[in-house]
């Protein structure tokens, strides 16, 4: 043995070390590649040695060889040995080489999760550090699944080098591992205040990271961190904290106005540039978040723009830049206190560093008016002469285009100079924008009428000097304008002077070089033109020169005929035998312009961008159903080269729609087949065949003009200057006039004191010098309003989305491996899973939960606008004021009870949590939010009753101001409608219960709740809807009920989603036990796929009750019923689309009326909303319109109306079944009550 | 977040490379000649950040960098990390190693890798930042460089000799070395 190990070392004087490999490498600077591949045979032998040192010296060298960007990935499994070695030294190499190439497609990670469970419980720190280090950089969610919680017990290690690392880890397993998040949290907090500075900044760093993604669910440590920032002297802390509360502020404004003083104090004090850079970054976000509800803080603001001022003019290039970049933000609030810079920032366009010129572009963008537009367009342009290389050129072109188009060119005043400008942009050489440039001409010239006449002679002028465009293939980027200029001249020939010429232009050999699609347009537009040309002709009973020009499009066609590129050549070939067509019937003295300028006739609008999302899926159109049966294969086959011979087609297409008999089809496939075989001409599909075509036509082929590289100016184009001029002189005009008549005015008024922003500078004043009308863009017409904002949906933050204020339930315990003791359970954590009521929350899917947090963040979000509307801010600043310590946490109880039927509702006891609090005013039915409050509330009940003696006040003021309201607008009339989703009660409500029973026996009673959540699988089922149904468990028994298993009787529309690999009759494991006396609740999904019908299922439940003598194997029979209504979803709806959508006349109507309904107007629309999933559209008085939509995209609509006891709903819905059931399920609610 | 820190010389040769994102190598090598093609044509008297570096994200990343003597130290951040402070820790990173290796030149690094990825490892932990302060860094790593040397015993020894005698017989060193100045510079540090 001690042989073995002396010879291995003496082996290893003749290994390299990592110092001679790189020596070696640099001494082979010719050959390095083949020297390196000689090392890498060394290290494989090395590998192979038992000797740990020498494999670890092998492993060294790959990391470096990795660096050099070789694959070393083959060595994965002896990096795991290494790591493995006992000591420190070795263990260090694996490890870095671990984190430098493993990931999470390396499958030996698999092999490392005990050995680093070791490393990090071993007594040495440094060994710990180590594999925490290197996990940190490879760690994959099954590492952090089986790891989370022997990391969060390093938490809070004894030495403080471990504790950061645990903490900073933690943010990567939650990542990889978002179960892991609510457990951790709340140590992670306390570390928030551990005495150690860095493991402190660690915290910091971890739930800035997490806040700066998800921020809403972090509000509540708002209190905790305003205290550290005011503590805190390290700037690392501090920095980290302000960023946080740039990103808290939006979310919470009354925050921002804490924090502006004690930023201002920082920003007089502090010395450090980087953290007063972060300072007035966050004061600026604070600003913006007030900037619609406060006024007064135009001191903050110039404080602001004072410094950044400072910066921008600083020497160091850093903080200029960061100046410019800090400026744009205020740009978006306040571009006044901006654009009062506007010297400075033209400035910096000057700059030689291009980063601050492209900020400065950036922020030239916001400051553009509709009087410096052209001032500073100017400018821009200058740049674009001087610019060297091409992609600063580019960024200049872009914004000239951005900051001229702006908010709908809202701040161009002259339209001519703006095409003007663009015919400009297009003598750019080798710029990439050339569609950029063409798509804004083809916007301006059809959305701006009065534009079309000179925008239409300035595109005959491009057209005419195409050549100076298309010349060098350089420049190919340009030629794309050609494409709108063919366009627009053709679309608008009425507008041409010379339509003859421009079409001449067109019609160039010349333009066979240019790219495929712009000939396409090109051939089409001649057509057009040939029709404007013809229509002139014979008006001026002009038949010769009518036929001359049928005459030149068929000399020049033919080129196009020829073209490689499909579209052209169809296009051609097409027009080319119309116009011969034409020709004929010139001959015969007939006039034809009419008719042929019939085929390009009809105005063509602008159509919004996101118009054709918008269209709503028509009702039973699936774009996924075959529209007829796939042939089988061998058909398909026969069939594919048939494609070629177009003259067959149809014959063939007509055979197929009369039906025929499958003999039929089996004998013409065999004539075919003969037909091929004996075909010498037959030539399979492939574009190869079009050549044969091609080849005569290289002669007609021209020989290329001669261009001139240099741009010319090209005659007959307008400088844009000269509008500059132009407009100065005229607004100069316009000023005097403008004056003159001020003056009279004044005469007039002058005692009654002018307004301050009528002064002639103002930019409303500043007239455009052509009336322009710019055309909106279409919408269609049953679209409607969502705002579906498109998140990445793979942004693994998402999954970090988790409530984190919500106490933990038991089945959120970090896994911990079962031979240990149960090492860990924080303070917080005990106390916590205490008050948690017993039944645990089944862990819904992510997809589900994320639907919930929008909801949630919808209802906040108008529940705040209600607040503000009702003015009674002032009373919750009282609150906050009154409980410094935790404003966040009141809030959302405050929340949670804000709707004033909450006192009432909250009287009613029934098991668990079956009612819904806030439901009652709130329609989407949530079950966690009241267990949400519950456990706080059992905490703190003396809080809770002054907190409803509060609300009760509150609810008195809100009153007493809509009475007063009342008063104010009685005559108004319409002004007490209430717009969308929540209805304001006048009075309390009675309570409401969503949970029924759905079958009891002495052992046990299940409820269901009525409101089951429904969410659609987008993707690939799209003709399959899940609902999820939410079970109550509760034992009733003194005995302990185990093994529950539910099972359901699948219809044929509805099955009970089972696990995979099981079988249909199988049943789903209720997945927990009750003890005597406890309820629990149990999700299951059922895919649904028509949801026009209600559906009964049958079902039973199986369970073992044991008691302390013996158990028994009992059962439950019970049936589910699935209501049509359970299959709509609350959705908001705004009352002008409410109104298209009804006009739309695609829904058909019912109605029903009730008799002997004596509640109140407002209870039976909450009943509607609560029991049905309805939002109230519009109400006026006693008549409502409501609004929901079903999952498969139905629209349901409802117009109640009451008068005296009879309540007549009529409603409309685009599928009649799913109308009636809704309508007798209506029915059905009133008549119980 | 930190995604990648590269540090490369003038020529573009990488001298250490820890990405906190997973790209395959030769994607990793692309973005090297990527960034250094964007770094090198910077005059030294511009701004330390750019924007863009199409290959390493979006618009929400920045490369924030130094230049000291030959050696570029980039590091490409998102918008969470504070680019004055990013710009303060890579001085404190490089003045660590100054004080780590004594008088750090671009030698140090291109022959002891493995020890400047330990130093490394104690400023930056995937991704994020977990020191700054420069004592601290250098206590940690003296702490650990000792225990290694502890262990060293009897399997270290013969190739401590070796290589020592290997280094003794190559003058060279300096030779194959074409750099003028090869310290780096450490500027006085700003006030932070």
């Amino acid at each position: 043995m001690a042989l073995k190990i002396v010879k291995g070392s003496i082996d290893r004087m003749f290994d390299k070390n990592l110092q001679d490999l790189v020596r070696g490498i640099r001494n082979h600077k010719e050959d390095e590649a083949k020297y390196i591949s000689t090392c890498i045979d060394e290290i494989k032998q090395e590998l192979k040695q038992d000797n740990i040192a020498v494999k670890a010296n092998a492993v060294c060298k790959l990391t470096y060889l990795q660096m050099l960007g070789y694959d070393v990935s083959w060595a994965a499994f002896n990096i795991v040995e290494v790591m493995s070695s006992s000591k420190f030294t070795f263990k260090r190499i694996g490890y870095l080489a671990a984190s430098q190439c493993f990931h999470e497609g390396t499958d030996v990670i698999m092999l490392t999760t005990n050995q680093i469970r070791k490393d990090l419980s071993s007594p040495n720190q440094y060994d710990t550090g180590v594999a925490l280090t290197g996990l940190s950089c490879f760690v994959t969610p099954d590492l952090a699944r089986d790891l989370a919680n022997d990391i969060m017990t390093l938490m809070s290690h004894t030495k403080p080098y471990i504790r950061k690392k645990a903490v900073l880890i933690m943010y990567k397993v939650f990542l990889k591992y978002p179960e892991s998040l609510r457990p951790a949290f709340p140590r992670l907090k306390e570390k928030l205040e551990d005495p150690d500075p860095g493991v402190q900044s660690a915290a910091v760093n971890v739930i800035c990271e997490l806040a700066r993604r998800n921020p809403k669910n972090y509000l509540s440590l708002a209190p905790l961190f305003f205290k550290l920032m005011t503590s805190s002297t390290n700037n690392w802390v501090l920095i980290k904290i302000i960023k946080l509360f740039g990103a808290l502020t939006p979310l919470e404004p009354r925050l921002g106005k804490k924090l502006i003083e004690p930023l201002t104090n920082l920003i007089h004090s502090t010395s450090a540039m980087s953290l007063l850079y972060e300072c007035v970054n966050t004061v600026i976000a604070v600003l913006i978040s007030l900037s619609s509800g406060m006024p007064n803080h135009s001191a903050s603001i110039q404080l602001c723009v004072q410094k950044l001022r400072i910066l921008i003019e600083d020497s160091d290039q850093n903080l200029k830049y960061l100046g410019l970049l800090a400026m744009s933000k205020i740009l978006k609030t306040h571009p006044k206190s901006v654009q009062s810079h506007k010297d400075l920032i033209l400035q910096c366009l000057d700059d030689k560093d291009e980063s601050i010129r492209l900020r400065a572009l950036d922020l030239l963008y916001g400051m553009v008016s509709k009087k410096n537009l052209m001032e500073i367009v100017k400018k821009l342009m200058l740049h674009v002469d001087k610019a060297e290389g091409t992609t600063y050129r580019d960024e200049l072109l872009t914004k000239i285009i951005d900051i001229c188009s702006q908010s709908n060119y809202q701040y161009i005043t002259n339209f001519e100079w703006y095409i003007s400008i663009l015919v400009e942009l297009t003598r750019l050489e080798g710029t990439r924008h050339g569609h950029l440039i063409a798509s804004q001409m083809l916007d301006v010239a059809i959305r701006v009428k009065a534009i079309r006449g000179f925008a239409v002679a300035q595109m005959a002028t491009l057209l005419d000097n195409a050549h100076l465009l298309t010349g060098n293939t350089q420049r190919n980027g340009i030629c794309e304008v050609l494409y709108a200029a063919a366009w627009i001249c053709g679309e608008f020939s009425e507008h041409l002077e010379d339509p003859m010429q421009t079409l001449e232009a067109m019609l160039r050999p010349k333009v066979a070089t240019l790219p495929g699609h712009i000939q396409a347009v090109y051939v089409q537009n001649a057509a057009k033109l040939f029709a404007t040309v013809l229509q002139k002709h014979e008006g001026e009973t002009d038949s010769q020169a009518a036929q001359e020009t049928s005459q030149l499009l068929i000399d020049r066609l033919p080129l196009f005929v020829q073209s490689a590129n499909l579209e052209v050549q169809e296009r051609a070939s097409c027009i080319l035998q119309l116009v011969k067509y034409i020709q004929k019937l010139q001959q015969k003295n007939v006039e034809v312009a009419e008719e042929v300028t019939a085929l390009f006739a009809g105005e063509l609008n602008p159509v919004a961008p996101k118009a054709q999302k918008k269209v709503p899926i028509p009702e039973g159109l699936d774009l996924d159903a075959w529209i007829n049966e796939p042939p089988s294969e061998s058909e398909s086959e026969d069939e594919k080269p048939k494609a070629v011979f177009a003259k067959e087609e149809p014959k063939h297409y007509r055979s197929r729609n009369t039906e025929v008999d499958e003999k039929e089809l089996a004998r013409r496939r065999e004539v075919r087949k003969q037909e091929q075989a004996n075909n010498p001409f037959y030539i399979k599909a492939s574009p190869s065949s079009q050549k044969v075509y091609d080849a005569p036509g290289v002669e007609h082929i021209p020989v290329v003009q001669i261009d001139l590289s240099v741009p010319l100016k090209v005659p007959g184009m307008p400088m844009s200057d000269q509008y500059l001029k132009l407009e100065e002189e005229r607004q100069q005009k316009e000023k005097a006039e403008r004056k003159k008549k001020e003056k009279k005015k004044k005469r007039e008024k002058r005692g009654k004191g002018r307004k301050a922003d009528s002064g002639p500078e103002s930019e409303e004043d500043i007239t455009p010098a052509q009336h322009v009308d710019i055309v909106t863009e279409e919408m269609p017409e049953n679209a409607l309003p969502s705002d579906d904002d498109d998140k990445d949906p793979n942004d693994p933050h998402r999954a970090l989305d988790i409530d984190l204020d919500k106490p933990l339930a038991d089945s959120e315990k970090l896994p911990v491996r079962t031979h240990r003791p149960e090492v860990l359970k924080s303070p917080a954590e005990d106390r916590v899973s205490e008050s948690v009521p017993p039944e645990t929350k089944k862990k819904s899917s992510k997809e589900k939960k994320e639907k919930k947090k929008d909801k949630e963040k919808d209802r906040k979000r108008s529940k705040e606008e209600k607040k503000k509307k009702k003015k009674h801010k002032e009373v919750e600043e009282e609150l906050l004021e009154s409980q410094p310590e935790e404003p966040v946490q009141s809030e959302e109880t405050k929340e949670a009870a804000a709707p004033p039927t909450s006192t009432s509702a909250e009287e009613v006891t029934v098991p668990s949590s079956a009612v819904e609090t806030s439901s009652a005013a709130v329609p989407e039915s949530e079950p966690d939010e009241p267990k949400d409050t519950e456990p706080e509330d059992t905490k703190s009940s003396k809080h809770k009753k002054k907190k409803q003696k509060k609300e009760k006040e509150e609810k008195e003021k809100k009153k007493k101001k809509r009475h007063h309201h009342h008063h104010h607008h009685g005559e108004a009339g319409g002004e007490d409608s209430v717009q969308n989703g929540t209805v304001e009660e006048e009075e309390p409500l009675p309570p409401m219960s969503n949970y029924s029973v759905l079958a009891e026996n002495s052992f046990i009673k299940m409820m269901r709740e009525d409101a089951e959540q429904v969410y659609d699988i987008q993707g690939n089922h799209q003709d399959e809807s899940k609902v999820v149904v939410s079970i109550i468990f509760e034992n009733k028994s003194d005995s302990f009920l185990k093994s529950m298993e539910f099972n359901v009787l699948d219809s044929l529309n509805s099955k009970l989603q089972r696990p995979e690999g099981a079988g249909p009759h199988d049943g789903l494991t209720v997945p927990f036990q009750l003890p005597p006396g406890v309820s629990n609740e149990a999700r299951f999904v059922f895919s649904v796929q028509s949801i026009v019908m209600p559906q009964k299922l049958k079902g039973t439940l199986t369970f073992i009750v044991k008691s302390d003598e013996s158990s028994t194997h009992e059962k439950l029979d019970f049936k589910l019923h699935f209501t049509c209504t359970s299959y709509l979803i609350t959705t908001p709806c705004y009352s002008d689309a409410y109104a298209k959508l009804l006009e739309s006349g695609d829904l058909k109507g019912s109605s029903l009326r009730l008799e002997g309904i004596n509640m109140p107007f407002h209870h039976l629309l909450a009943r509607i909303c609560f029991h049905h999933h309805f939002s109230v559209v519009e109400r006026i008085d006693s008549c409502a319109s409501m609004y929901s939509r079903s999952i498969q995209g139905h629209h349901v609509c409802l117009l109640v109306k009451t008068s005296d006891q009879t309540v007549s709903i009529d409603a409309k819905c685009d599928e009649p079944s799913l109308l009636g059931n809704v309508l007798d399920e209506l029915k059905q609610t009133f008549s119980k009550c | 977040m930190i995604k990648a820190i590269l540090i490369f010389n003038n020529h573009g040769k990488p001298r250490l490379i820890r990405f906190y994102q997973y790209f395959a190598e030769d994607m990793q090598q692309q973005i090297i000649r990527e960034t250094f093609h964007l770094v090198s044509k910077r005059d030294d008297n511009v701004c330390n950040f750019l924007e863009g570096g199409s290959l390493i994200g979006g618009s929400d990343y920045k490369l924030i960098y130094r230049h000291y003597a030959t050696l570029y130290f980039v590091f490409c951040v998102d918008s969470s990390e504070s680019e004055l402070g990013i710009l303060d820790l890579i001085q404190v990173f490089v003045e660590t190693l100054d004080k780590c290796f004594e008088n750090v030149c671009e030698l140090d690094l291109i022959f002891h890798m493995d020890k400047v990825h330990y130093i490394l490892q104690e400023v930056v932990m995937g991704g994020m930042v977990l020191e700054t302060n420069m004592n601290e860094i250098v206590a940690q790593v003296e702490l650990q460089n000792r225990m290694e040397k502890s262990e060293g015993g009897l399997s270290g020894a013969p190739a401590r000799a070796v290589s020592a005698v290997k280094n003794m017989n190559l003058p060279e060193i300096p030779r194959n070395i074409n750099i003028g100045d090869i310290n780096i510079k450490v500027p006085s540090l700003s006030p932070f």
